[in-house]
């Protein structure tokens, strides 16, 4: 196998946790290598920037993915002999994630998004016309190893897509002429890094601004207040603007970092969440690109609540192309010593912050997988309790927030608990909306807690809706009849998506390609989500297809009853939303899709009859 | 009050589960006092009138199959999927491991001791299904009875709770998937 | 002084960091499970052990005991969530009993037939899983494995081999092996490690003594799973 060397890619950035100009561009051909004496093989490369032990290995199987193109069988052996880990357990975690290739290495990796929004926009046809150009099937590497195309979930850009990623790198806005374009740099051996420039822009479309986003981040703000008040003071301050997890659970922050305080421990940890994975979702993609200081901040505010010495940012592997702008905020706060082992105004408290990058695995955002995730293992969710507040990330202590929670956090201490109170209608504070689907301006909406669905679609420009799906894939499904519905904890949860259909959509494709999602995004860890979830989206597509009978529905919910009451997870407890949403809310389009037989076979009858009549060339 | 129906059929099965209900011996003449037979192996009528209940052994595997099964479900009250092959497959699923062209070449073109063989395309020959199905994956299942085969006891309890229209439990030793 | 709770109206004391199977199976109450074994860490993937407690829908392997807890578990509710759990893993593999040397001597059977589960009136996957025969003494039945991680813990924390881990994921999750060629005849394996023996199922079976006892005296063929344990705690009285 020929060496090929790979372009600068962003994810390759993260490499050094700490310090992006340590990252060499690529490695030397291994043919020229050998004529040195005993060169470092890729994997001591991999293992000499993020560590040698287990708890390394997600790391470093990102940063070989990264600069190998793919995770051959070498190279999880030598990785396996290198950490003295079992080789099962490092497959087992190669095969866990998304974004890792298990094909042989190829030149170009174009990975499109496929979230219901991309599918609206023409993504399908979009892959076709690349794969046809290329002369490959979907999901093979090309013989001459040069390119594969295929697909992943979301990837936080429905804003301004259809989007894929190319060897990591987003490509935003793709139509046809993008895309015959992309085949003849293909083609042409153009490395990524010299594809124009513009292909690969993500404007960070901020719409709308108000409490947390409209003024400028006064840096250490926040933990002035702190310095000034104490964490008793702070804390109290928080509890008072009833802050609450931004990432759809809603808990409340301030019981979190207390509880978290109060655990005995003799170190503890603060954990970003920002695998920002919920389909249609992206207003952490616009914090973290954007807004990082005021992160920061909220995360040092809580380690100097807490008594953490550590943060970590787990950034999922599709927003690795973030990572140069974060880095290079981390060592600004450093350097202007808010990060580190000096902190301004709080003498003898040290703190900093690591960037660990994901891999691509919407369970990674349910805070215990992440931890596992963080601790190098395939993300399954842990059992609770303890809760990661009592035993987290290494056994510590640990608070895990979203991005845009600590960003809030911040904003409220150094603007005060009323001024975020006032912000909202009729419930405390404001939330960020990732809209997208069927508008004229989608982007990114922050709104008072308490808006009205109605308000942000007539903000966004949207008309004749059929359906908004809000909080994301896992969020809730409405019909028309409920867009007077207000979006916040005492009405309408959310994650911050907010999906928008009109009314030539089919409501029932939508939550079939949730159904999709769920079934590809299952960790496989518990029965009921393991296994419910690919029957739900079996029984979606039987929907979809006018297969399904009465009887079929009964099932979806007696499926969605046992996802509900025995999942380990909320990935499983929620997975069933969208199909229970579709047939409350929409059961006249469902009616209408039915056959009238009391059952259809679960299996297409022609088409199990197919390979029989090809084989013998038959017709009857 | 008129007696109950019943009819019978063995789908892709072994004739063993019919095997079974005839072991219910001696309790055949108690059964014939209350009941007659419709469409049957034991009665040999072919085709299939109104009836009450509907035995089914064996899954599905090729159209006939689906015909017959499509043909029960149509004219009984209450069908019962008989048997472990009625239920998942079976025995016969397990070539679901397989593609159709795998097994057939294997059987009839590349298999040992095959000469110039050729996959059988008679029209007179049902066509294969490209995977045995479970009966309840096909129509409607109403019942199960487990067993390869349910034993003589386990199918007379059954009929008997089925036919005094009692709900339907076996004793411990009654139920056994083999 | 003692501390109780209740399972279905019957009292059960308990110790401080006991879960709730801790303390039921010590107190001689069957709660269903099939990942669970006291031999090892809890593992809570199987779910068939779910119960209500106060209300709650949990896992009684892992979710701990306390003081007056009311823990319902044999109500009709959770029959029907067991049974759809168990027919559940029994659709999603190939478990075919008729052709099974671990037929009446299998614990997801024997639990089936506890629950009186009748027949998983679910889709069938039929997933395509091969069988891995290389090693001398044992053979694994992919189609068979329903992930409890028995074997995988039992390598890890008894034999002190780490033979097993899972990969893949969703419902292609998979069952892998530590050799380079995922074949066990390639491993350290040994027919006497813990882990040959825990297998619930007949995913894992040793070799030469299929059949051995006759239809009639097999483990579960009388008597139900409540009243003769699982799998495991058999294996080891085995007198051969």
């Amino acid at each position: 196998m020929d060496w090929i060397s790979l372009e600068l890619t962003a994810a390759g950035f993260y490499a050094n946790k700490y310090c992006c100009a340590h990252w060499r561009v690529g490695h030397p051909p291994r043919e020229e290598a050998a004529s040195v004496t005993h060169p470092p093989s890729p994997s001591e490369h991999a293992l000499a920037r993020q560590g040698s032990a287990p708890l390394d290995l997600l790391q470093i199987l990102v940063d070989l993915q990264s600069s190998q193109g793919c995770l051959s069988a070498e190279v999880l052996e030598e990785v396996s002999h290198a950490l003295s880990m079992p080789l099962a357990q490092v497959r087992g975690v190669a095969e866990f994630y998304h974004l890792f290739s298990r094909y042989s290495p190829c030149r170009y990796r174009v990975l499109f998004a496929d979230n219901v929004i991309e599918r609206l926009a023409g993504m399908e046809s979009l892959l076709i016309r690349l794969c046809e150009h290329l002369g490959i099937d979907p999901g093979k590497v090309r013989c001459d190893h040069r390119v594969m195309v295929g697909t992943t979930s979301c990837i936080g850009l429905s804003d301004q897509g259809p989007a894929a990623l190319v060897n990591g790198l987003p490509i935003t806005r793709l139509d046809a002429q993008r895309i015959d374009a992309m085949a003849e740099h293909i083609e042409q051996t153009i490395p990524v890094g010299d594809w124009p420039s513009e292909w690969f822009q993500v404007t960070p479309n901020l719409l709308r601004a108000d409490h947390l986003l409209a003024e400028p981040w006064e840096v250490g703000a926040a933990l002035g207040v702190l310095a000034r008040q104490g964490a008793a003071e702070v804390l109290d301050c928080l509890d008072q603007a009833r802050l609450r997890g931004m990432g759809g659970a809603g808990f409340p922050t301030a019981s979190k970092w207390r509880s978290c305080r109060d655990t005995p421990a003799d170190r503890r940890f603060v954990v970003c969440n920002a695998d920002e994975g919920e389909p249609g979702t992206f207003k952490d993609r616009l914090l973290l690109q954007s807004h990082a200081h005021q992160i920061i901040e909220g995360m040092t505010l809580c380690a100097a609540i807490v008594g953490a010495n550590h943060g970590v940012i787990y950034l999922r592997g599709e927003y690795a192309f973030l990572l140069p702008g974060l880095l290079g905020v981390l060592e600004q706060a450093r350097q202007s010593e808010r990060l580190g082992t000096i902190i301004r105004g709080f003498p003898g408290f040290s703190f900093d912050i690591s960037v660990e990058v994901g891999a691509g695995a919407y369970v990674c955002g349910e805070e215990s997988a992440l931890l596992e995730s963080l601790e190098g293992r395939r993300g399954n969710p842990r059992i609770r309790p303890p809760y990661p507040t009592q035993r987290g990330y290494l056994g510590a202590p640990t608070v895990v927030n979203n991005v845009e929670t600590f960003a809030a956090a911040a904003r409220i201490v150094a603007n005060g608990e009323e001024a975020y109170r006032l912000a909202g209608r009729g419930e405390p504070g404001t939330k960020l909306h990732s809209v997208s689907g069927d508008c004229p301006r989608p982007g990114i909406y922050e709104l008072p807690a308490g808006t009205p669905v109605r308000e942000l679609l007539e903000l966004c420009g949207a008309q004749d809706t059929g359906a908004v799906q809000v909080g994301g894939a896992a969020g809730t499904l409405l019909s028309p009849a409920e867009f007077d519905r207000r979006l916040g904890f005492e009405d309408l949860p959310s994650t911050g998506s907010f999906m928008i259909f009109n009314r030539r959509r089919d409501p029932i494709n939508v939550v079939q390609r949730f159904t999709h999602f769920f079934a590809e995004e299952s960790c496989g860890f518990c029965t009921p989500c393991r296994v419910g979830t690919a029957l739900l989206r079996d029984l979606a597509d039987k929907l979809f297809q006018g297969r399904a009978a009465p009887r079929d529905l009964d099932d979806m919910h007696r499926i969605s009853r046992l996802l509900k009451s025995t999942s380990l997870c909320g990935l499983g407890a929620t997975a069933p939303n969208p199909v229970l949403d579709l047939l409350h809310r929409f059961p006249a389009q469902v009616q209408a899709r039915l056959c009238r037989a009391d059952q259809q076979p679960a299996f297409d009858l022609d088409a199990a009859l197919a390979p029989a009549r090809a084989l013998t060339g038959r017709d009857d | 009050m008129t007696r109950p129906r019943i009819a019978t059929a063995s789908l892709a099965g072994c004739f063993g589960c019919h095997m079974s209900f005839l072991d219910i011996d001696e309790r055949l003449f108690e059964l014939v006092r209350h009941v007659d037979f419709d469409r049957t192996p034991l009665t040999d009528i072919k085709a299939i009138g109104p009836c009450d209940v509907g035995l089914i052994e064996g899954g599905c595997a090729n159209a006939e199959n689906v015909e017959v099964l499509r043909a029960f479900r149509q004219q009984c009250k209450a069908l019962v999927a008989l048997g472990a092959c009625a239920i998942n497959g079976g025995i016969p699923a397990m070539r679901n491991q397989f593609s159709l062209q795998e097994i057939l070449a294997e059987s009839y073109l590349d298999g040992m001791g095959l000469d110039q063989g050729q996959i059988p395309n008679d029209p007179e020959i049902p066509l294969l299904l490209d995977k045995v199905y479970p009966i309840h994956e096909v129509v409607q299942v109403d019942h199960f009875l487990p067993g390869c085969p349910p034993s003589g006891d386990a199918i007379w309890t059954f009929l008997q709770e089925l036919l005094s229209g009692q709900a339907i439990r076996l004793p411990y030793t009654q139920i056994h998937y083999d | 002084m003692t501390a109780y709770f209740q399972i279905d109206g019957v009292p059960i004391p308990f110790e401080s960091g006991q879960t709730i199977m801790d303390a039921a199976l010590a107190a001689g109450q069957y709660i269903p499970h099939l990942c669970h074994n006291p031999e090892f860490r809890p593992h809570g993937s199987c779910r068939v052990c779910t119960v209500r407690a106060d209300g709650r829908f949990v896992a009684a392997c892992t979710f701990p005991a306390s003081e007056g807890a009311k823990v319902e578990c044999a109500s009709d509710e959770l029959r029907e969530l067991r049974n759809g759990l168990l027919q559940m893993l029994f659709v999603e593999g190939n478990h075919v009993c008729p052709g099974c040397e671990k037929s009446g001597a299998c614990q997801l059977q024997a639990v089936a037939y506890y629950c009186e589960m009748l027949a998983p009136e679910l889709p069938h996957f039929f997933p395509r899983r091969h069988v891995d025969a290389s090693h001398p003494d044992l053979a694994i039945d992919y189609g068979r494995c329903i992930l409890c991680e028995l074997c995988v813990r039992a390598s890890r924390e008894v034999d002190g081999k780490s033979i097993f881990a899972i990969g893949g994921r969703g419902i292609k999750a998979h069952l892998l092996v530590d050799s380079p060629s995922g074949k066990l005849g390639d491993t350290d394996m040994s027919v006497h490690d813990k882990a040959a023996h825990v297998c619930p199922v007949g995913a894992i079976l040793i070799k030469h003594r299929g059949y051995d006892r006759p239809i009639g005296q097999r483990l579960y063929d009388q008597r139900p799973v409540s009243v003769v344990g699982d799998v495991i705690q058999a294996e080891e009285t085995r007198d051969d």
